[in-house]
């Protein structure tokens, strides 16, 4: 029976164009683009062979450790920092909210979907001093503080950016851990409080270890998408001030296209790619190994 | 990635029951508490205040946002605001842009990556597994890998300065994720009936056009809906395409918004900003359930 399920022409028909289009657009340019990490150039001028130059260029630049060391500090402060509040706001809609956490749940997931360009633009004008006082520092001035000119120093405009990127993304984590929450069976909860564990204590030894695959996967997901950020960071502060908030991404984007080395560029992006699988390889291992003992 | 999907599916799929199974028996009343409810509203004002600012100043005069306080209402309700940006600031022609390159690109994408899963997950053949390792390796990779080859390809084939490089790139980046889901879907359909269909005559190819399609519509207009929302707000792969200004997508356009005025017009800039997130609100307000469920279990998978 399996004969027509096992014809080979319809088998390429239905996955040809999709196959054809994938390696064309991704796995095609993937390797061409190592090519390019061996060159010197860009579309406009042609490209000449640079042997290894750009690695060697890579180790010594002091802007990509910045960039990498900014990617990394900035992956690991919104992954944690989205992940908690979104497991936060999943207990307060299993425990607290019950039946009215619908409406809820629907009003924080929205910030999700919005284009990143306009919640950027939005936040830059809502933190900004001038040339209007923004509500961040109107506030700030209402109890008697003087204003912040949070765009003006690296360190104030990274918290700016974690603040909006967990603002955008809490709700979609809070969802996504609702749904482990919402599978831990009600008996299970119910012996443990008759054994006398109730709100931290339940928690802590009942609810995490039981919610601990989703909170995994999700760490996972967090990370993965964190170390690639962009739009985000274009949007709200454009890499500024100076470099201060220049992740590896926004640093290749600006090599290649700005300064239009196409080659060292390719050298930056492979750079992220290795970054992203080493990361993404940790992770996973890490929460093998939790899911094991818990 | 594939191993850590066993535990979780369930719980997406839990979530649809959600709401009869989670209020059962659990201690203390609904939002009885009061920190709860002061927790409650905090979360509102911290989501909705940003929205109501943002759409009070777009309704603001230029001398009206700057110089009286960010708190006040708009002194004239300047509707005017929402022309200038959609005429002046372009966003018309953007927002047309956008369109040009979403609804194509959806489309190849559906239907690419749907008779892909079929072919993954109903066929039977050597090599399958495999070939879907191959399309989710897609998804772990960063878009800058494969950004300055396509430059290249776009230029030389003379494909920039046209739509097709955004809609190229989108169909090829978005099939990773595409076809995973629809194959994961797939899953759920018994082989027989596929195989009952075709004893009835009809060819393989006919009953995944007939008899598989209908059976997930859901699931389409769910991997639609996600992959709508991806390359709607895209700004890096618009970014690298559109040299040319008459090509910008809304977020690019969106993004240098200011350029097109001169001077800065805070009021349309506002009002861009507004249409921007309103056009995303519009399609939450019908599909929210959808668009949660589909965005999680996407993240889920992947």
């Amino acid at each position: 029976m399996h004969r027509v399920l096992g014809d080979r022409r319809a088998i390429a028909l239905l996955l040809g164009p999709a196959l054809l289009v994938y390696s064309l657009i991704m796995l095609v340019p993937m390797v061409w683009s190592l090519g390019y990490s061996f060159t010197k150039g860009n579309t406009i001028n042609g490209f000449t062979g640079n042997g290894v130059a750009n690695f060697s260029r890579l180790l010594d630049d002091p802007a990509v450790h910045d960039a990498l060391w900014f990617t990394l500090k900035y992956a690991v402060v919104v992954t944690a920092g989205q992940v908690a509040a979104g497991y936060l706001l999943a207990l307060l809609y299993v425990f607290f909210l019950k039946r009215a956490s619908a409406l809820v749940r629907t009003l924080v997931f929205f910030p999700v979907v919005l284009p990143t360009v306009a919640v950027g633009l939005l936040f830059q004008k809502f933190f900004q001093v001038a040339p209007q006082t923004g509500p961040v520092n109107s506030l700030l001035n209402a109890v008697g503080i003087d204003s912040i000119d949070f765009f003006g120093s690296a360190g104030s405009a990274f918290w700016v950016l974690i603040a909006m990127d967990i603002w955008r993304s809490m709700g979609f984590y809070a969802v996504l851990l609702f749904a482990g929450l919402v599978d831990i069976p009600d008996e299970v909860l119910e012996s443990a409080r008759l054994d006398g564990a109730t709100g931290l204590r339940l928690v802590r030894h009942i609810v995490l270890p039981l919610s601990l695959p989703v909170l995994m996967s999700s760490l996972i997901f967090s990370v993965n998408g964190t170390l690639k950020v962009f739009d985000s960071i274009v949007a709200l502060t454009n890499g500024g001030p100076g470099t201060g908030t220049t992740p590896l991404t926004l640093y290749m984007f600006q090599t290649s296209f700005t300064y239009s080395d196409y080659g060292y560029g390719s050298t930056i992006a492979l750079l992220l790619t290795v970054v992203c699988l080493l990361v993404s390889l940790v992770v996973y291992r890490v929460s093998r190994r939790d899911l094991t003992e818990g | 990635m594939a191993t850590i999907d066993t535990p979780v599916k369930t719980s997406v799929g839990g979530s649809g029951h959600a709401p009869v199974r989670a209020p059962r028996a659990r201690r203390g009343r609904p939002g009885s508490r009061l920190w709860v409810k002061v927790v409650v509203a905090v979360l509102l004002v911290v989501e909705v205040y940003p929205m109501i600012w943002m759409f009070l100043t777009s309704l603001k005069s230029n001398d009206d946002y700057l110089n009286n306080s960010t708190w006040s209402l708009p002194t004239t309700w300047e509707w005017s605001n929402y022309t200038e940006a959609w005429t002046t600031g372009n966003i018309g022609l953007y927002v047309q842009n956008s369109l040009l390159a979403v609804v194509p690109a959806l489309a190849l994408m559906l239907l690419l990556g749907t008779a892909a899963g079929f072919a993954l997950q109903v066929m039977v053949w050597k090599g399958r597994s495999l070939t879907l390792l191959v399309f989710l390796a897609g998804m772990m990779v960063p878009p800058q890998m494969i950004l300055l080859p396509l430059f290249t390809v776009y230029f030389q084939t003379g494909l920039s300065g046209t739509l097709w490089p955004l809609i190229l790139t989108y169909t090829g980046t978005g099939l990773p994720l595409t076809v995973f889901m629809m194959a994961t879907y797939y899953r759920s359909v018994p082989r027989e009936l596929f195989e009952a269909a075709t004893i009835d005559g009809a060819g393989i190819l006919r009953a995944f056009w007939t008899i598989s399609l209908p059976l997930v519509r859901n699931a389409l207009l769910t991997v639609g809906l996600v992959q709508f929302f991806f390359i709607w707000n895209d700004l890096l792969i618009a970014l690298t395409f559109t040299n040319n200004q008459d090509l910008r997508t809304i977020q690019v356009g969106l993004l240098n918004f200011t350029g097109d005025f001169g001077a800065t017009q805070y009021g349309p800039l506002f009002a861009a900003i507004c249409i921007n997130v309103f056009g995303t609100l519009v399609i939450y307000l019908f599909l929210n359930q959808k668009v949660m469920k589909g965005l999680t279990s996407g993240a889920l998978k992947g």
